[in-house]
């Protein structure tokens, strides 16, 4: 779908045990057909980098590989993404129940994860749109948290 | 004379029966001890404890190649699955996080004990305030999303530290959920067995479980025809096992087929299976003697001297060659033997106590291996030339015949007729020439001539040590080659000072010495650190007032962090965490490995790493950070190069003792002929075998080991026996046949090069070095001294 780009994004994430929510904005980079990269600059420096089934997280002082299969609970909040970006309908499938509401114009994706583990940590990722941009995405856990991920172009340079 | 012929026999029964009892009893021992030194300094003890029983003598590496990536993690986890309910193995890790229930409470429980970062400044106002704004930054990230549910109760993020701390061992990649190689070709795992790995018996068992689980494992997949993982093991007990089974293997193929070969050639030159029969009774009674004194001598018996023992006797099948061969014109009548006797046993005699000179100088060795050889040898020659001389001729029965090989003798004769009519002169002058330019070629390449590292003796082949170097590098923690070890008298002070030694290793790891390195004090810490840890949290009323004011700003209400309040009063009035707590977890296994205790003595192994693979660690700068700390106690080892200094010590220990052996035996010589010139001629064929024999394996690019040294005292050995008969051919005023005599030799070095020559085609580089050394260098021996004795019979007809 598409092959690479850059956005900006804002996200919030709205967690009960917090009495607001905690916000952390960053740059989403995507190069076809695997590699995703984001990039958080406030309130910290973070850098998520999604290649393969690998998931690097690099901060000031420290760096931590994680393979997604040992850590199932973790690939809804990256896979989502990608697959989507790559337009890998199959890869979304093989995770996810699919809902796809909406035109091409302005649509929305619906996830549900099908396996319990995931299911522990995510029961749903919406993910809005139009034609071949990010709007919104959302993720809801189970407990009632949720995080909301808005994109836009990106200024950055 | 029947009654002495009897009591001779009664004499011999009884001392076959005395050995065969002793030997039935004996103690037989297989493992590495016979390369480790009896009595051993503070350090060499440290490295026989680590080669012995130490942490890595127990890891076996499992290696699955081939079929594709997916194929190879799935048959991993089934195949580690089946291994961790083995209870041979106390860990078996392929990078599956299945850190059990049980871990994950124990840390959880304890984590205000175990953490590095609690300390009174930690849950100061101003601490808690930084420790849980970073737990909330974490909460942003995917990852950090893993503790929400503990923030409550841990909003310091203590669980993560103690995860870190226990990471610190690098561990490889994963893919498919697996640990895999960097080139991601390979899927690993590590199983570490309960047993040591000195016990081969024991690691046998180990490995055939591996491989049942990996057929099991594999056999689950879908029969996919295309699937075609394959298991490879590799590791210390791996090798031992390999090693084992190899040298059986070798040593019984080899021993069937030399055995075949040298009973023909005997039948085809005695014609008479009762010869043949007799001509085996020294031997046997030799090696069975031998074993038994080495099991009286020493207690026990290794396996290499079960090994290699018969060969070193070999010399005494020639004793009974030459007793049938050079007493044929008088057996069949009633002399018998009575003439040879005469004759010939003083010369056999002659040979056999140089042969013992030459063995004697491997009994002071420190290399218990090469003690118990010697023994086996000294003892197993002296009754082998006592039952030739007193047992074969009681036995003779009185029709005995065997063919005669005067003509074989006769054609040999005639062939040196053209080495006598060359003179003496330049067959010196060549004897010189080619002596020079052997000590040339030797003195060319003394800087390597030797090989002094223990690895030469290993049976393991260089493919398979490179491709077990690979497997550890991928593996980065499982090699466990420098070691920084404490030692004290209980476990509470070696924890200590390990933790005094793993804050002036962590300096050494800021600027890049080191990669890193382990400490049972990860696991758990010493009491006065609990302690100290303990006492700095506060009471409940001081944090909450601490915690009141660090939430300001934080997006975190009070009240939320009762749980965390309660956990932390609770900690203060909890007992400290002692070995006993860790025992029920899948952590007492990289604990223990980490402890070793002797009675009163306990160590702590604190293995480094090296800061980048295949880059040695800069030793002298740890021993000075040691220093530096006030560790005084605290010993570096590097266990290769403390192996490879052990070696290179037997090995200049050998070399000594073995030219003092060859002075013993020029001594004995010159005692008993009474003359230098003819001990010179005696010796001359000897020295130049040896020389030529070393010149051709420097040529020929081997590096000589303990085990070539062997075949030279063996050269030395056997060569006397041939040189001495052409120096009573030529002195005794009764000769006996020069034709007999000469074939004697033939047949009896035929033998020789026979068994020798067989194990140099073996697949275990130290029969191949005994072989190659012995083989030529007897043959040569021979051939010089045949030359040397015509040379010198044409010189004295010509006078």
């Amino acid at each position: 779908m598409r092959q690479h780009g850059r956005v900006e994004f804002i996200e919030q994430h709205f967690l009960k045990v917090l009495n607001h929510p905690i916000e952390s904005s960053g740059e989403l980079r995507y190069d076809a057909p695997d590699r995703l990269e984001k990039r958080t600059l406030h309130p910290h420096a973070e850098t998520l980098l999604l290649t393969g089934g690998v998931l690097t997280v690099e901060r000031a002082h420290s760096r931590r590989e994680m393979d997604l299969h040992a850590f199932p609970q973790v690939l809804p909040f990256v896979e989502s993404i990608r697959a989507t970006l790559a337009g890998d309908r199959s890869a979304l499938e093989r995770l996810f129940h699919l809902e796809f509401t909406g035109s091409v114009a302005r649509w929305t994706l619906t996830l549900v994860p099908l396996e319990s583990k995931v299911k522990q940590s995510v029961s749903q990722v919406r993910i809005e749109g139009a034609r071949d941009q990010l709007l919104k995405v959302e993720i809801r856990q189970p407990d009632g948290d949720r995080s909301l991920m808005t994109l836009r172009p990106s200024t950055l340079p | 004379m029947m009654v002495r012929r009897a009591r001779v026999l009664i004499l011999w029964v009884g001392c076959v029966a005395f050995a065969a009892f002793v030997v039935a009893r004996a103690h037989y021992i297989t493992d590495l001890s016979a390369f480790l030194p009896s009595n051993p300094t503070p350090v060499q003890q440290l490295l026989v404890d680590q080669l012995r029983d130490g942490p890595a003598t127990r890891l076996i590496l499992i290696a699955l190649e081939q079929g594709d990536a997916a194929a190879r993690a799935r048959v991993s986890t089934a195949m580690v699955d089946l291994l961790r309910k083995d209870s041979q193995f106390s860990s078996v890790n392929n990078g599956e996080a299945v850190a059990g229930q049980r871990d994950r409470e124990f840390l959880f429980r304890h984590r205000y004990l175990l953490s590095e970062a609690v300390s009174a400044e930690r849950f100061s106002a101003s601490g808690l305030n930084a420790a849980i704004k970073e737990t909330i930054d974490n909460l942003s990230s995917p990852a950090g999303l893993l503790f929400k549910s503990l923030l409550p109760r841990d909003p310091t993020g203590e669980l993560l530290n103690i995860s870190d701390q226990l990471a610190r061992a690098a561990a490889p990649q994963s893919r498919d959920g697996v640990w895999v190689s960097a080139d991601a070709t390979r899927a690993l795992a590590v199983a570490q067995t309960a047993a040591s790995g000195s016990d081969s018996d024991a690691q046998s068992k180990a490995i055939d479980a591996i491989r049942a689980a990996f057929a099991t494992a594999a056999g689950s997949l879908q029969p996919r025809p295309n699937n075609g993982v394959q298991l490879r093991l590799s590791g210390p007990g791996v090798f031992a096992v390999a090693a084992r089974a190899k040298i059986e293997r070798a040593a019984v193929r080899l021993s069937i087929a030399s055995s075949i070969l040298v009973v023909a050639l005997l039948l085809v030159v005695y014609r008479s299976l009762p010869a043949l029969g007799l001509g085996l009774l020294p031997v046997t009674t030799g090696a069975l003697v031998g074993v038994a004194a080495v099991a009286l001598g020493f207690g026990a018996v290794h396996g290499i001297t079960l090994g290699f023992g018969i060969t070193l006797i070999g010399e005494s099948v020639d004793y009974s060659i030459y007793f049938f061969i050079q007493s044929r014109r008088t057996v069949g009548n009633g002399a018998a033997g009575r003439s040879w006797q005469r004759l010939w046993w003083p010369t056999v005699r002659l040979g056999m106590l140089t042969s013992v000179c030459g063995f004697a100088s491997l009994l002071p060795s420190g290399f218990p291996g090469l003690r118990q050889l010697g023994l086996y040898s000294i003892s197993g020659l002296i009754a082998a030339a006592l039952v030739t001389r007193f047992v074969l001729p009681a036995l003779l029965p009185g029709n005995f015949a065997i063919r005669d090989v005067t003509p074989l003798g006769a054609r040999i004769t005639a062939r040196l007729q053209g080495v006598r009519r060359i003179g003496r002169a330049p067959i010196a002058l060549c004897s010189v020439a080619l002596a020079t330019l052997a000590i040339a070629v030797l003195f060319h390449d003394r800087a390597t001539l030797w090989n002094r590292e223990l690895s030469a003796l290993s049976p393991v082949s260089i493919q398979e040590q490179d491709y077990d170097a690979k497997l550890r590098a991928d593996l980065g923690a499982a090699d466990v080659r420098d070691l920084v070890i404490v030692s004290g008298p209980d476990l509470e002070s070696i924890l200590r000072s390990a933790e005094r030694a793993a804050r002036a290793l962590q300096g050494l790891v800021d600027d890049k010495t080191i990669g890193g390195f382990e400490s049972p004090a990860n696991y758990l810490p010493s009491m006065a650190t609990q302690e100290i840890r303990r006492s700095s949290l506060p009471s409940a009323s001081e944090l909450r007032a601490n915690l009141k004011q660090a939430l300001d700003g934080l997006p975190l209400r009070p009240d939320r962090l009762q749980p965390f309040l309660e956990d932390i009063e609770a900690t203060r009035h909890a007992a400290l965490v002692t070995s006993r707590d860790l025992a029920g977890t899948s952590l007492n296994t990289g604990f223990d490995a980490l402890i070793q205790h002797r009675s009163d003595k306990w160590d702590a192994l604190l293995p480094l790493r090296s800061a980048a693979p295949g880059r040695p660690i800069d030793m002298p700068r740890v021993v000075a950070a040691l220093r530096d700390a006030k560790l005084d106690d605290a010993q570096v080892l590097d266990l290769k190069q403390e192996s490879d200094t052990l070696y290179a010590g037997y090995l200049s220990e050998a070399i000594r003792f073995s030219l003092g052996g060859f002075l013993a035996l020029t001594v004995l010589l010159l005692i008993a002929l009474r003359s230098p010139l003819r001990v010179a001629r005696v010796l001359a064929p000897l020295v130049l075998a040896v020389l030529t024999v070393a010149a051709g394996l420097a040529i020929a690019g081997v590096h000589l080991t303990i085990l070539h040294l062997v075949g030279m005292l063996l050269i030395v050995a056997v060569g006397s026996n041939y040189a001495l008969f052409f120096d009573r051919q030529a002195h005794a005023e009764e000769g006996g046949s020069e034709a007999l005599t000469l074939a004697s030799l033939v047949i009896a070095n035929a033998s020789t090069v026979i068994g020798f020559g067989l194990l140099s085609f073996s697949q275990v580089p130290v029969l191949v070095a005994l072989g190659a050394t012995v083989a030529p260098g007897t043959f040569l021996a021979l051939l010089f001294a045949a030359i040397g004795a015509s040379a010198g019979n044409a010189h004295a007809q010509h006078s």
